[in-house]
């Protein structure tokens, strides 16, 4: 493989191949492209958070102007599925229909509702009487288990394989596994820590909100147009539950502005599709910014019980981690981003002697879990990091040195890695590259560590303060994880690039571009990329667990190995040599005596001489996922008597391994920052007493703003994992894990106040402040 | 009702609801530049300018249009060429639905204030949302796009 010095398009800055067509408002978002006669679809949504529907009358809806069709449960296949955007068969819970008898949240689709125009669709979903059993609900997840109330009891629901799937005690999934005597070493170590922590609901808030169209083609086929992040996950999921063969369907992904996760679920393409096919119109449905918060899904919540054992000499020996977890009304995603809590965390603290995981999934009435970037790793981190810090502070330790002194190291391992994967076994690996000890170098001098100190007060009553948290992630999901990539030869010297893979807005697609422009020698502006739509390019399992750039870059690359090869084969044919004796540049096929351009090749071969297609195809399936790694610092200046926290610096310093295209790494990492921030010190999804969301628009759910973010720092450290396509890991989620601890870890060095649940409030801040601070 | 307006420089004349927004406006009369991001004016996808200020045009009724000029990212080519080039050059675009909102609230700014520093820039873009990218690179790129219309 090439080294970095040597290459010309791989590790290059060069501008997003789409930037300047967005820039200008081009058409290419799902509404933009949404077919112009399209009905429009809207949902009636439950006003309880738990109630059986006893009737549904539709006669005044379907008398109204431009409506059209009025579904209930009664209209849709009984077929359980999941929304949830996972491989077949997906690892969450079959426990959803179309549409349901019950609703399960506020919010949750009671019937649906098409017609002409929006605003005719939402004055006719006004206009569906719907008749609710009120039920009692769960609202509060540490009550769920074994509650009376039980939310699904319907027979059909299933789990696909064992994932501790109890459904009459409200638990979505289960999960336990120990790695030496935990209580036991505990019991002999010097110190012991324990310590409970909690993450809250966070809500993606892609700007784009979630929007699905569909229409018949001329063949009759079911063609689906939607912001998506897994476009043959959704095909799939669709054909089960509208009961129609996977062949009968097309997904396509156009531009989409931003997922995060929030579209690794299903959401309006059922209800267009059930629309276009049952009315042969096409159908679309624009969910409002309300029906994002009410009615996709969310971070799970956790609560995370901490066990750490030490020696006085700041020596792990033991690390617990139990986890209750909150999936909402539906299972979506409730087995893996649980799993991760630990997966994607206690291998960085490889050298314990002792290391223990579990606990459960459950059932409640709000709005569903689902993926979201971090994807648990983010709730573990929090724990996980925030009782390092504690420890270290029992201890009398440097946090950084507490660290250093357990963390993962190149050429380690971690049992874990083999044993916990997303939702089935893991694989066995050693880490080949990490890069933690320039992180941690390199984030010291830029945040000032040791010249700062822990703490000092900067004015009467307040005071700054340091924290950090380390974090690791993944490289897409072992053998699992599957892309494939086409490249084909055009006249005059272009090739088409046809991936599976979903560019979700982070340059996906132009980094792909680069690998098979590096690759094939060639400038990556000569690749033409086209991507995403189940029938046009190959299969990709889609943009999540951090995967694009590992997998799906494979793929890139192995097809333009071929393709070289195939030039080459055919370069020599054309100048009279043996392959062998022939060379390829990216613009020449040279030959012992002469040489033949690329151009010339290309268009030889389509029109005039020994004509033929060069296409080649390449595919990766995921064998191990490499850790990204983070070793991130905060600054924070604490007002000791309002408990106000203000953000003043924040240093990331991350190994992705080979940054393909460095500007969007760095950017990914630094939008993954603000998303953090924003964790760690203010979104929260709030709820009534009655399970009615507080947080249901942008103004009463806060998102960072420009002005609420300091001067992030992020820098790359040089890398190279040699299982990457060009030494490349992944970045897409790292960035994300390490505000909540960092931020929470330097409030506590700042003024005392250790908060162990999110966000971290003036008001929580406050209440834990060391009445000597104060 | 009818209204007449100018839209990006060119006089037109529409029908519209009293009760629609002027974004519901724009786009179902095939200006898609113009976003819908929230609902409440909270995020700025949909910002245009009407009669030169920025407004979120999902708070202004389209009746309210009539007689005024209205000016999206589709009137201002060169301004979004210019920013777009500094957002590729800075890695500061991403999913690129907040840009074209961005764009014309960033014209705005360039008309208003003079030479703004990073705070004036920050306040004033402050209803522009972006969830992707963290806000640091595209406030490079927009001081970059700044300096470069001087």
């Amino acid at each position: 493989m090439k080294r970095s010095g040597d290459m010309k398009e791989v590790g290059r800055s060069l501008p997003k191949i789409d930037a300047l067509g967005l820039v200008r408002g081009t058409p290419a978002y799902t509404d933009d492209l949404a077919p112009r006669e399209a009905l429009c679809v809207v949902a009636v949504r439950s006003p309880h958070a738990h109630a059986r529907i006893l009737s549904i009358d539709a006669a005044a809806a379907l008398a109204m102007p431009g409506v059209l069709a009025v579904f209930t449960w009664r209209d849709v296949p009984r077929v359980a599925v999941t929304r949830a955007g996972q491989g077949h068969p997906e690892p969450s819970p079959r426990d959803r229909f179309i549409l349901d008898e019950y609703v399960r949240h506020v919010g949750d689709e009671a019937a649906i509702v098409a017609a002409e125009t929006e605003e005719q669709a939402r004055e006719a979903a006004r206009a569906v009487r719907v008749e609710y059993e009120a039920l009692p609900a769960v609202l509060d997840f540490e009550t769920a288990l074994d509650n009376p109330v039980v939310l699904h009891p319907e027979p059909e629901i299933h789990e696909n394989f064992p994932i501790g799937f109890e459904p009459k005690r409200n638990i979505a999934s289960a999960y336990g596994m120990s790695v030496g005597d935990v209580d036991a070493v505990v019991a002999r170590s010097e110190v012991v820590l324990r310590r409970r922590y909690f993450t809250q609901a966070q809500q993606h808030v892609a700007l784009e909100p979630h929007c699905a169209c569909t229409w018949l083609d001329v063949h009759g086929r079911l063609n689906v147009m939607s912001s998506t992040q897994t476009p043959w996950h959704v095909r799939r999921i669709m054909a089960r539950a509208l009961e129609r063969e996977v062949k009968e369907i097309r997904v396509v992904k156009p531009r989409i502005g931003g997922g995060f996760g929030g579209k690794q679920m299903l959401h309006g393409e059922l209800f267009c599709a059930l629309t276009t096919l049952r009315t042969g119109r096409p159908a679309k449905m624009v969910y409002t910014r309300r029906e994002v918060f009410e009615a996709t899904n969310t971070r799970h919540p956790m609560r995370l019980d901490v066990t750490l054992g030490a020696d006085r000499d700041g020596t792990l020996r033991a690390i617990d981690l139990e986890v209750l977890s909150d999936t909402g009304a539906y299972g979506e995603h409730a087995l893996t981003v649980f799993m991760v809590a630990g997966a994607k965390t206690l291998p960085l603290y490889n050298k314990v002697e002792a290391v223990r995981f579990g606990g459960r999934t459950v059932y409640t009435n709000r709005v569903p879990g689902g993926a979201f970037r971090g994807y648990g790793a983010i709730q573990g981190n929090f724990a996980l990091e925030s009782a390092l810090d504690e420890l270290a502070g029992e201890l009398g330790l440097d946090p950084i040195v507490l660290r250093e002194k357990n963390m993962i190291a190149e050429g380690q391992t971690s049992p874990i890695f083999a044993i916990m994967g997303e939702g089935t076994e893991g694989v066995e690996m050693i880490v080949e590259s990490c890069k933690l000890p320039e992180c941690i170098r390199r984030g010291k001098e830029l945040i000032g560590w040791d010249a700062k100190g822990p703490r000092r007060e900067t004015a009467p009553g307040v005071f700054r303060g340091l924290g950090m948290a380390l974090a690791m992630q993944g490289s897409g999901i072992p053998t699992i994880d599957m892309a494939a990539a086409t490249l084909k030869l055009n006249d005059f010297g272009s090739f088409n690039l046809l991936i599976g893979a979903t560019d979700l807005g982070t340059g996906s697609d132009t980094i792909l571009a680069q690998i098979a422009a590096e690759t094939l020698g060639v400038p990556t502006g000569d690749i033409i990329v086209y991507a995403s739509d189940t029938d046009r390019t190959p299969f990709d399992t889609g943009a999540y667990a951090s995967s694009t750039t590992y997998v799906s870059g494979h793929a890139v690359r192995t097809a333009a190995l071929k393709m070289r090869e195939e030039i080459l084969v055919e370069g020599a044919r054309s100048l009279g040599c043996e392959p062998a004796r022939a060379t390829f540049d990216g613009s020449k096929v040279r030959g012992p005596d002469d040489a033949i351009t690329l151009r010339d090749l290309s268009a030889k071969l389509l029109y005039s001489e020994h004509q033929k297609q060069l296409m080649t195809t390449g595919s990766h399936l995921c064998e191990k996922s490499p850790p990204p790694y983070m070793a991130a610092f905060a600054e924070v200046e604490v007002d000791a008597d309002t408990g106000e926290v203000k953000l003043v610096d924040y240093v990331a310093v991350v190994d992705c391994g080979q940054a393909i295209n460095p500007n969007l790494a760095l950017v990914q990492v630094e939008g993954g920052l603000a998303q953090g921030i924003g964790m760690a010190l203010w979104e929260e999804v709030v709820y009534g007493p009655q399970g009615h969301l507080r947080t249901r628009d942008l103004m009463s759910y806060k998102i960072p703003g420009r002005e609420d973010i300091p001067v992030i720092r992020a820098e790359l450290v040089a890398s190279h994992e040699p299982s990457g396509p060009f030494g490349a890991k992944s970045v897409g989620e790292i960035g994300i894990d390490t505000p909540p601890a960092a931020i929470a870890n330097a409030v506590a060095a700042a003024v005392g106040a250790r908060v162990r649940d999110l966000p971290v409030t003036p008001e929580k801040v406050l209440k834990a402040s060391s009445p000597d601070v104060r | 009702m009818n209204i007449s307006l100018e839209l990006n420089g060119r006089p037109a004349t529409w029908d519209v609801e009293p009760g629609e927004a002027l974004l519901d406006a724009l786009r179902r009369h095939g200006v898609l530049s113009v976003k819908r991001g929230c609902d409440t004016a909270s995020c700025g996808t949909c910002t245009v300018l009407l009669d030169g200020a920025p407004v979120p045009s999902c708070a202004v009724p389209a009746p309210r249009a009539d007689g005024r000029a209205v000016i999206t990212v589709e009137g201002l080519p060169d301004e979004a060429a210019r920013l777009g080039a500094c957002l590729a050059a800075e890695g500061a675009d991403q999913c690129g639905f907040c840009a074209p909102g961005l764009v014309v609230a960033v014209v705005a700014m360039s008309r208003e204030l003079e030479d703004p520093d990073e705070a004036a820039i920050n306040h004033y873009l402050a209803g522009n949302l972006c969830r992707c990218g963290g806000y640091v690179s595209q406030t490079r790129a927009i001081r970059r796009y700044l300096q470069e219309a001087r």
